[in-house]
Order: C-alpha cells, then structure tokens, then sequence
C-alpha cells in the first residue's frame, strides 16, 4: 500500500475520531442538562408565613420548596441568638426542618427543649445549634424577608443577608 | 458467499450457519468444571436464576405499576395487591426474590474469599462480581423507592444526601441527581428508569463479562490445586471418568447445579407464600410526606452493614469510612500479598482473619437496625473501627503467610 493512502487514512481516521469526539461532548452536555431541575420546579416560588399566631414553645412545621420549616416561637427564658429572627419584642427560630447530617426531619421535644433526630441520634437547641451527635453544622436558615408580622421564605431581605454575611448560616 | 452443504437436520443447518456445535463444545460439553468441589459451587447458578425470576416477576409488576409521584403507591398497594390476578404473587416473590439475592451473593463472596479464588488469573472473576454486587446494589435501591412509601422517600432522602459530600456542600450536585430540591416526581421517574432498563443492561453484559473471566482460568477447587485441564479433559474424553479430576459443565456438572436450584427453589417459594413479611417493610406501606420522618430510617438488611460504618462518627470521618468501606473488598485480589491458593483453614491467621471479617460484618448488620443510642453506640464505633483496620491487617497477615 502506498505511502499516500495511508497518510490518507490516518486523516480520515482522525477527522471521524475528531467529530465523534464532538458530537459525544454535545451528547453528555444534553444529557447532563436533561437530568437537570425543570424551569418549573426552580420556580416553585415563595412560601408567606404569618407570625402572628404562633404560640411559645410550640413547634410550626410549614412548607418551601418541598420542605419543612420550622418555627418555633422562643419563650423568654430561652437563650437569645443571633440566629433569631426578631419581631417587636418576640424572637422567632425559623429554620430548614432538614438536619444537617443526612437530612431526616428531627422532631422538637418541648419538655427537653430541644431538637431530636432519630436518624442517628443528633440534637440541635432551639437557635439550631448542633449540641450532639455527628451533624456538623447548625439547622440551615432559609431565605428570608420580613413583612411586618409575615415572612417571605425564598426571598433574601436585609436581616437575612447580614445572617449570611455573618456566616450564621449557608 | 461460502459453499453450503444441505443439511440432514435442523441442528446441521443451524451449526453450517451458526458454528453452534463449537460454541455447545466450548461452553458446556467441553467446559470442564473439577470434581473436588462442593454445593457452595452452584451458588452462582442459584444466582442466574434468581436473577432470571426477579426479571420474570418484575416484567409482570410493570404491566400495571404507574411511575408518577401522585399514582404509584395505589397502584402497587391497591391495583397489584388487590385487583389484578395474582398480582401479590409477583410483588410477593419480586420481594422476596430481591433480598434473598443479596443473602446468596454474601454467601458467593465469602465462598470466594475462604478457597482464595479471586487469586492470580481468577482477578477479573473477582472484579467483575464485585460490579455485579454494586449493580444489584444500585437495582435494589432504585427499586425500592418506586412504591413511594414512607422508607421510599426518607431513604431516597438519605441516600441522595450522601452525593453533597459532607463539609463540599456540593447541594447542586445533590438537587441535579433528584431533579428537584427534594425527592419527587422526577427523582420517581429517573429512578423508575434506571431500575427497569438501564442496571438491569448493565447486570446482564456483567453477568456476560462474569461467566466469559471463568473460562480461561476455570472454577477454583476445595483445595486450590491447580488441575491440569487439558489431560484431565483427555483421560475423561477416553472413558476414564473416574480417574480424570474433572467433569463436563454441561450435563454432569448442571444436573448438580440443578439439584442444589431445585432445594433452594424449595425454601425460595416457601418464604415466597408463607413468610413473604420479613421482605416487606411495614413503615413502606404509609405514602410517602415530606414532612414526616419515621422514627427510625434503616435500609433493608443488606445495606445494614455499611449503613452501620457511616452512623458512628461524626460526618466527614463517617462519610470517608463508608466510602473505603465500599471500595476496600474490590482490592482483595491486590491486599491478599499471598500467593497461596488454598482454603482459609490452611492458610494460619488468614483463617482468623477471615472469620473475625464474617463476626464483624454480623455485628455490624445487627447494630444497624438498633436505634443509635448509649451502648450501642460504643458498640457500633468499635465495629466499624475494626473492620476499617482488617484491611491494613490482611496485608501484614498475608505477607507473613508460610508459602505452602
Ligand atoms: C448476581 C450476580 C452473580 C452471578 C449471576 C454470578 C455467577 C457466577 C457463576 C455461575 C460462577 C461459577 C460457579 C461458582 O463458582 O459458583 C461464579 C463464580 C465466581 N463468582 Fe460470581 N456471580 C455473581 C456475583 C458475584 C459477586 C458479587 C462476587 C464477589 C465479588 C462474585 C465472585 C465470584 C468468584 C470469585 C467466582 C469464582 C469461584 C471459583 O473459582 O471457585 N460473583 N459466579
Ligand atoms: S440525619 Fe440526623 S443525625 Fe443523621
């Protein structure tokens, strides 16, 4: 076989190895995007919350984006936290109901006043605070504004953004 | 086009077309299977035809089950329950079926390990099973979240978390595998997908890869002899059957396969009909809510082992113990320094080791259903720290081993 040919064939090779190789790139991208959240369920938009009602010491579950959150109204003997959230003269612990761990919904024990997880046994306090078990990091602080006595979940308002600038909270 | 003969007989015409007298040759008659074995040997044919009746029931459940967040759980605990006919009786051996398959790898792996045949040339076999084991892994998972019960969701949860990797915080990651912030509609029909298409490809060209990595080396024996194939086979093909080591797959070796399938079949439909409960959670029986979490999430009982490895310490450390967890027996065939192939109980502190790794893993299977409190706690940390360092002290042990 002459020299040429060959030179030939190894362009040819290359050229169909070159495009395959493109078109197999564009095909993950497509993919990878396929398997992404649709446009609908990243606009599963904004929870508001009335405060008004809450009553101390008793835990609220309500829902964001397919999650619970927790609001537990703090009696005046629980320590304060920067981590409240301060309405008049209540303070208010609003937090994902998602433990930090691997995620199972702890459940409030009033009398004990605090967080249990029955998943793996961690605790948390009423500011969210880990105080047991192997979750690293404090109940997340979702996205918040206040309004009046209402909350807007999924929205971040001035004392939402200085939580985070803060780093109480990711 | 080549010259064809006529053929006299259906089995001539197929053979001038398909070459199928070679390959019955080459893949049954002639595949020669030692004589010095025993009934753990047929546990990988139990295998295939476990798998072989999961894919025949799950094809019967397909028929009416409904991959959608707001359907699927009637249409499992109300449509195939009740109204189709005999549709408890797929769903009952689907079941069953499912978690006695991971009972017969356990017993599959550790035969493997006891006569050391996942040794030199027997590596791939190894290899290869274990993509099995993580295949089936990842098929009883998917499978277990299409009822859409209460252990469906939490655990769907739970799992999905891992991928966040602990202090990454990689949650993109996390929420682009569920399709959603949290388990729903399109985590249900991705999952539904992988369960019923995509894994069971993958367990089919793996079970291919598995059975094709056993022909050249052949099955290990009791004794790890290394046999000499070729005579054998000759001495049994000139008549002397009793002096020859071996004996062909097919139909001398398969008529014992099928001997032990028939015993296991046995108990397989007894569980199936009269003690199908131990395979069906009765917390999967409430429909999934997000906003509930059942007091205690466990994985069925053979994830236990590893789920026990992460619950002890705190995130990071549990999610990097787990992880060399599931990795570390892929490495038996390079851990093992030993060249000895030989069964556990000749082989000295091997034998220890083997059996403080079998005592473990029950140890740990155990702990895993109890809630994490107190001493069990204590109990559960010194579990897993022990089966973390069986790995360390598999290469000293091996390296030290008397060559035989
Ligand atoms: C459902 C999945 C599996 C099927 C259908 C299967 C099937 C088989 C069959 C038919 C054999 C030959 C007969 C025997 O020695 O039992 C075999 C051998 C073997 N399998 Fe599997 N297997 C599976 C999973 C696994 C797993 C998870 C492992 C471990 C990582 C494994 C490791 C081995 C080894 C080491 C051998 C060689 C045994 C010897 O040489 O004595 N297999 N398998
Ligand atoms: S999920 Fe809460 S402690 Fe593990």
């Amino acid at each position: 076989m002459g020299k040429d040919v060959q030179g030939r064939r190894d362009f040819m090779g290359m050229a169909l190895g070159g495009f395959t190789a493109l078109g197999g790139l564009g095909a993950l991208y497509a993919m990878k995007r396929s398997w992404d959240p649709l446009p609908s369920v990243k606009a599963a938009g904004f929870t508001t919350i009335d405060l008004s009602a809450a009553q101390e010491n008793v835990l609220n579950i309500e829902k964001w984006r397919g999650k619970p959150i927790f609001v537990l109204k703090k009696t005046k003997d629980m320590k304060p936290d920067d981590r409240d959230i301060v309405i008049g003269s209540d303070r208010f612990h609003v937090s994902i109901g998602l433990c930090t761990h691997l995620g199972c919904i702890p459940a409030y024990l009033p009398d004990k006043r605090k967080f249990l997880c029955a998943c793996h046994g961690g605790e948390f306090d009423t500011s969210g605070h880990q105080i047991f078990g192997p979750p690293p990091s404090p109940l997340e602080i979702p996205p918040f504004k206040i309004e009046g006595t209402k909350l807007v979940l999924g929205e971040a308002g001035p004392e939402f953004q200085k939580m985070l600038d803060a780093g109480l909270t990711v | 086009m080549a010259k064809f003969e006529k053929a006299n007989s259906v089995n001539e015409w197929l053979d001038q077309r398909l070459a199928v007298e070679t390959l019955k040759r080459v893949l049954s008659t002639e595949y020669w299977i030692p004589k010095d074995i025993n009934f753990l040997w047929a546990m990988g044919m139990v295998l295939a035809a476990t798998f072989g009746v999961l894919l025949i029931s799950g094809i019967f459940l397909l028929m009416y089950y409904k991959p959608d967040a707001n359907l699927a759980f009637d249409s499992v605990n109300y449509v195939i329950m009740s109204e189709v006919g005999y549709g408890w009786l797929w769903r009952h051996i689907h079941g069953v079926g499912a978690s006695v398959v991971f009972l017969i790898i356990y017993i599959h792996m550790f035969t493997g390990i006891y006569y050391g045949s996942y040794k030199k040339g027997r590596e791939l076999i190894w290899l290869s099973g274990m993509l099995l084991f993580v295949a089936f892994s990842a098929e009883a998972f998917s499978g277990y979240m299409l009822p859409w019960g209460q252990m469906s969701y939490w655990a769907g949860m739970v799992i999905t978390n891992l991928f966040s990797g602990g202090s990454l915080e990689a949650y993109g990651l996390v929420e682009w595998i569920r399709g959603d912030y949290v388990p729903g509609d399109a985590f249900l029909t991705r999952f539904f997908m992988l369960h019923v298409l995509l894994i069971p490809l993958v367990i089919i060209g793996l079970i291919v890869l598995h059975f094709g990595s056993l022909r050249i080396p052949h099955v290990n024996n009791q004794e790890g002899a290394e046999i000499d194939f070729e005579e054998a086979a000759e001495l049994y093909k000139a008549g002397k059957k009793k002096e020859s080591k071996v004996i062909p797959f097919n139909p001398v070796f398969l008529s014992k396969d099928v001997f032990v399938m028939g015993v296991y079949f046995i108990l397989f439909f007894y569980l199936v009909f009269y003690h199908f409960n131990f395979a069906m959670d009765p917390v999967n029986f409430d429909p999934a809510d997000g906003l509930m979490t059942p007091a205690h999430i466990y994985p069925e009982w053979y994830f236990l082992w590893s789920y026990e490895i992460l619950r002890p310490f705190p995130k990071d450390p549990g999610l990097i113990a787990f992880g060399i967890a599931q990795a570390a027996l892929f490495f038996l065939p390079f851990i093992d320094r030993s060249p000895n192939v030989a069964p556990a109980h000749k082989r000295g502190l091997f034998f220890v080791w083997f059996w403080v790794l079998i005592v473990d893993m029950i140890v740990l299977t155990v702990l895993g259903k109890l809630p994490p409190e107190g001493i069990f706690n204590t109990l559960g940390t010194v579990a897993a720290v022990i089966f973390l360092l069986l790995g360390p002290a598999l290469i000293v042990i091996t390296k030290f081993e008397k060559k035989l």
